[in-house]
């Protein structure tokens, strides 16, 4: 039976490690996460972040390290002692189970009695919006709906910690951002510990209070959403986090701070991440950085292809020595246009190569 | 044009590619069927309820279905209750499983036939079990289980048991585990993933092999012969129906008794349906208490 | 065990270990006894005399000639070769058309048609085996050959048609709509295009009726006459006269039978997973 866990005070991730087999899948990982906190699991597909979640699920044994819930090691529990609540990529309902039943579930594996299930499942039904479909299968519901049982299944048993797992990769595009603010707002009204896995940087930005980024099991870093956004710590997650134009360059020296390097012909000064000694680099910039028209820190060429996306143009451009990049702007470009740009020192981020 | 019509339809010149396979059964499965219920009705002497009239009035002859039902029912129980906790332990795809299976696709394959003349020798007066059980001093002299009632039960659990197993192992694997998971992460141990999510999901899939195990145990033929006491104990319906045919060569008695048994078949298996409707729609309509 | 596949990362507590004990433990005397039961056909086949004892006194190769001689084996194989051989041709060519039908068009009908392929499959040959020997024999066909061969086609053929339906319903129809965009006929895209992506099922499917069909007593038995019997017709009928002949000498055919048979069965078990065996109701139970 778990037992109430609700006044804890943080969740501690002690350098839980999983390997399967010779592989590593999940390398060290270590995170307080306090009471209330929104977090989210950031990387593509592989990294490591559905077995991060199904370690502290208990779904899956930790191969090393441990995790705390305040001054108790819960790893070794199994999951049913653990009491989180869980979110699962494709729902998983019960299907032979009504909306009402599914969301009882938990209440029911508890010993609350039936009085009491009833009530806290219609306050779960309110909450989610779906009273009226309490006693459909889950066969009969749209995506969306089953969405919300699943999450009202999980909340239900008032959960110290709250697992999702992609729980919007089934869903279209506009449901889904409907459904972010569903889960922001669930989450604000109740306000337990989230720990969610995405591999859509722009959910992790808009609803976790901190992200942390893996790669291959490793993790690349842990922040909030502006820390990441504007100071990638790696090549790796400064690629994840939209920094579309990464590209090879030297690092000529440092002058007041920036490092100025040289990408063929161009030179450049940008933000150096880490210690830019000489040598090899790559610079990252994000198509939105790049302002069409001369300034200081210029990068011309002539314009490929021109995309329109509504509020404005992608612009693929090729410079003079060959170096394909892309650029945004509100500005009407056409195919073949010469077009200069610039772009603000503290926009160009320098990683040294080679670590 | 009437192929416009045909095709608007749905029927198009692919569906004739099912026509020489439906022909052959309709007339070597349909026909004889119905051929065989209209003989029935036309017993060698008496009115038409005559074949009917005499199986239920005699002895020998209407105690095959008790007979019967007293091997197959047994047999078929015994092998749900022993292949549902192995399928439900071996559910996850490991080695383990596939060597399991494969093993046991050996005595399906083999047959009934085979099967009956291994387990003379094996599970006789002289076979190796008895010598393992006297050498043990489990028994004091060789048990019987070789023409007699035992002798039949054993060979329908020996190719009966891994057809229900394959069966239901089919029935499970295809249970998305991420449901026990989801039940467990509510709170729901071990026994209670099993009996709350996996039970109700294969109730029906248990009813389609209870339904298959029952029909085959029902039609048991070869072995009862062979294993059994086909004069006493064992004699059951398809011995009564294959001497009507092929020892006194009564067709018309014969396809009675042949209809009988299908009927009987048919009564258990549209009862177990029956049964699995009301079974499957129970926890989800019982929600609402 | 492997971590990999273990739900969850709890313990079992003793409960979980005894119960999972006993399950391997009655698994395992289940397979101890059936491999019990097959042995002691093929030991007592090569047995010089087997009595009262835990092993026979001596060993020997003769029972094989003798139950050559005695049974006929030389033209019961033969019977038995050519009647299978026959029977899963023809199980193929009437079944794989049908399951692509099946597959790819819906028409009036179908739901009618399926429920007619699986009906032999579900009763048991027995059954049906009574009144199809009697039309069989009205049509002078008892006893002989063919019927001995339409006989086995009735379970055959609909077994073909369910495996081969679902295979075919895998493969991507837009392979022969693009095939026929440029401009193939029909039979062509069949040729080239189909038969090609369908070979391993019907390879598997063509394995898995030769060792149903090679198996199959009841409809054999009820059938054939004395020139047309099959392999396992023949054995049923010398365990049935157990007494006149030598057990060795039965056991002797016994294991000339599950050579025959088990063989197949090898080559069917690397192209197909042994469940297909039996679950082929499994799609329409869903």
């Amino acid at each position: 039976m778990p037992r109430d866990n609700s006044g804890f005070r943080e969740l501690r991730l002690d350098a839980i490690s999983r390997r399967f087999g010779g592989a590593v899948a999940l390398d060290r990982l270590s995170l307080a996460i306090a009471r209330g906190e929104f977090i989210a699991l950031l990387g593509p597909s592989g990294c490591g972040k559905s077995t991060a979640l199904n370690c502290i699920a208990g779904l899956l044994a930790l191969t090393g390290g441990a995790i705390w819930l305040d001054e108790r090691r819960i790893d070794g529990l199994p999951p049913e002692e653990r009491g989180f609540g869980m979110i699962f990529q494709n729902y998983a309902l019960f299907p032979h189970m009504s909306v009402r039943r599914n969301i009882g579930f938990g209440l029911a594996m508890r010993g609350v009695g039936r009085e009491e299930i009833r009530r806290r499942v219609d306050a779960a039904l309110a909450l989610i919006r779906l009273a009226e479909h309490a006693d459909k299968l889950p066969g009969q519901l749209s995506g969306g709906q089953q969405q919300r049982v699943a999450i009202a299944r999980a909340i239900v048993i008032e959960p110290p910690v709250i697992l999702m797992d992609e729980p919007l990769s089934n869903l279209d595009a506009k449901l889904r951002i409907e459904m972010r603010s569903e889960i922001k707002r669930i989450h604000q009204e109740l306000g337990r510990a989230t720990v969610y896995v995405t591999h859509d940087q722009e959910e992790a930005l808009s609803l976790a209070d901190r992200i942390v980024v893996l790669k291959d099991g490793v993790t690349q870093q842990i922040g909030a959403p502006e820390e990441l956004y504007a100071r990638p710590a790696n090549l790796d997650v400064a690629l994840f986090m939209g920094y579309r134009n990464a590209i090879a360059a030297r690092i000529e020296g440092v002058e007041g701070g920036q490092a100025v390097i040289s990408i063929g012909q161009i030179r450049l000064r940008g933000t150096a991440a880490g210690h830019p000694g000489g040598g090899d680099a790559t610079a990252a910039i994000r198509p939105e950085d790049f302002v069409l028209g001369p300034g200081p820190n210029a990068v011309r060429g002539r314009a490929e292809t021109v995309e329109y996306c509504g509020r404005d143009y992608l612009v693929e451009f090729l410079t003079q020595d060959g170096h394909r990049l892309y650029a945004r702007t509100e500005t009407r470009v056409r195919p073949g246009d010469f077009v200069e740009w610039h772009v603000p020192p503290d926009r160009v981020l320098v990683y040294p190569s080679g670590k | 044009m009437a192929a416009r019509e045909l095709r608007e339809a749905g029927l198009d010149r692919t569906v004739l590619l099912t026509v020489p396979g439906v022909l052959l059964v309709l007339l070597l499965f349909i026909y004889p069927f119905a051929y065989g219920l209209f003989l029935s009705f036309a017993p060698k002497t008496g009115g038409i309820w005559a074949n009917y009239a005499r199986f239920f009035g005699d002895e020998r002859l209407y105690g095959t279905i008790a007979k019967t039902f007293w091997i197959a029912l047994p047999a078929t129980l015994l092998n749900l209750a022993l292949a549902l906790p192995m399928a439900y332990q071996l559910r996850r795809a490991t080695r383990l499983q596939r060597a399991v299976t494969t093993a046991l696709v050996v005595p399906i394959t083999l047959g009934t036939v085979l099967v009956a003349e291994g387990m003379l020798n094996y599970l006789g007066p002289q076979g190796w079990l008895n010598r393992l059980l006297i050498d043990l001093h489990l028994v004091a002299a060789p048990v019987r289980l070789i023409h007699n009632y035992w002798g039949v039960l054993l060979s329908l659990v020996v190719t009966g048991f891994p057809f229900a197993f394959l069966l239901t192992l089919s029935y499970v694997t295809g249970i998305d585990p991420v449901l026990a998971q989801a039940a467990a992460t509510l709170g729901a141990g071990r026994g209670r993933q099993f009996l709350h999510i996996y039970l109700p999901l294969l109730a029906p899939g248990l009813a389609i092999t209870f339904c298959l195990s029952f029909v085959q145990a029902f039609s048991v033929f070869p072995s009862a012969i062979l294993l059994g006491a086909p004069a006493g104990p064992t004699r059951v319906i398809s011995i009564a129906a294959y001497q009507a045919a092929f020892e006194d060569y009564d067709y018309s008695m014969a396809s009675a008794i042949a209809m009988l048994m299908g009927l009987a078949q048919l009564i258990v298996v549209v009862a177990v349906l029956g049964l699995r409707g009301v079974f499957y729609r129970g926890p989800a309509a019982g929600a609402k208490g | 065990m492997n971590a990999e596949g273990s739900a969850t990362s709890g313990r079992r507590g003793w409960g979980g270990i005894v119960w999972a004990a006993l399950v391997r433990a009655l698994m395992t005397f289940f397979l101890i006894n059936v491999a019990g039961v097959i042995a002691s056909v093929v030991v007592s086949s090569f047995a010089t005399r087997w009595l009262g004892t835990w092993l026979p006194a001596g060993y020997t190769m003769r029972w094989y000639g003798s139950a050559w001689d005695e049974f006929q084996l030389g033209d019961v194989l033969e019977v038995t070769v050519e009647i299978v051989l026959i029977v899963v041709a023809l199980s193929i060519l009437i079944g794989v058309p049908a399951a692509y039908a099946l597959a790819r068009k819906d028409f009036p009908g179908k739901r009618a048609v399926t429920l007619l392929f699986l009906l032999p499959l579900l009763v048991p040959p027995i059954t049906y085996g009574i009144p199809l020997a009697t039309v069989l024999y009205r049509l002078r066909l008892g006893g002989t050959e063919t019927g001995v061969i339409l006989a086995n086609l009735v379970p055959a053929v609909p077994f073909v048609v369910l495996v081969m339906t679902p295979f075919i319903e895998q493969v991507d129809p837009r392979l022969e709509a693009a095939a026929r965009v440029f401009g193939a006929r029909l039979h062509r895209v069949f040729l080239h295009v189909l038969l090609p992506l369908l070979a391993p099922g019907i390879l598997a499917a063509g394995l898995l009726v030769l060792v149903r069909t090679i198996a199959l007593f009841e409809l054999t038995f009820l059938v054939a006459g004395p020139d047309s019997q099959t392999l396992v017709v023949a054995l049923y009928y010398s365990v049935f006269a157990a007494g006149v002949r030598a057990t060795q000498s039965i056991d002797a055919m016994a294991v000339t039978y599950m050579v025959t048979t088990l063989v197949w069965l090898l080559l069917a078990l690397r192209f197909v997973d042994p469940t297909q065996l039996v679950t082929r109701v499994k799609r329409e139970a869903r």
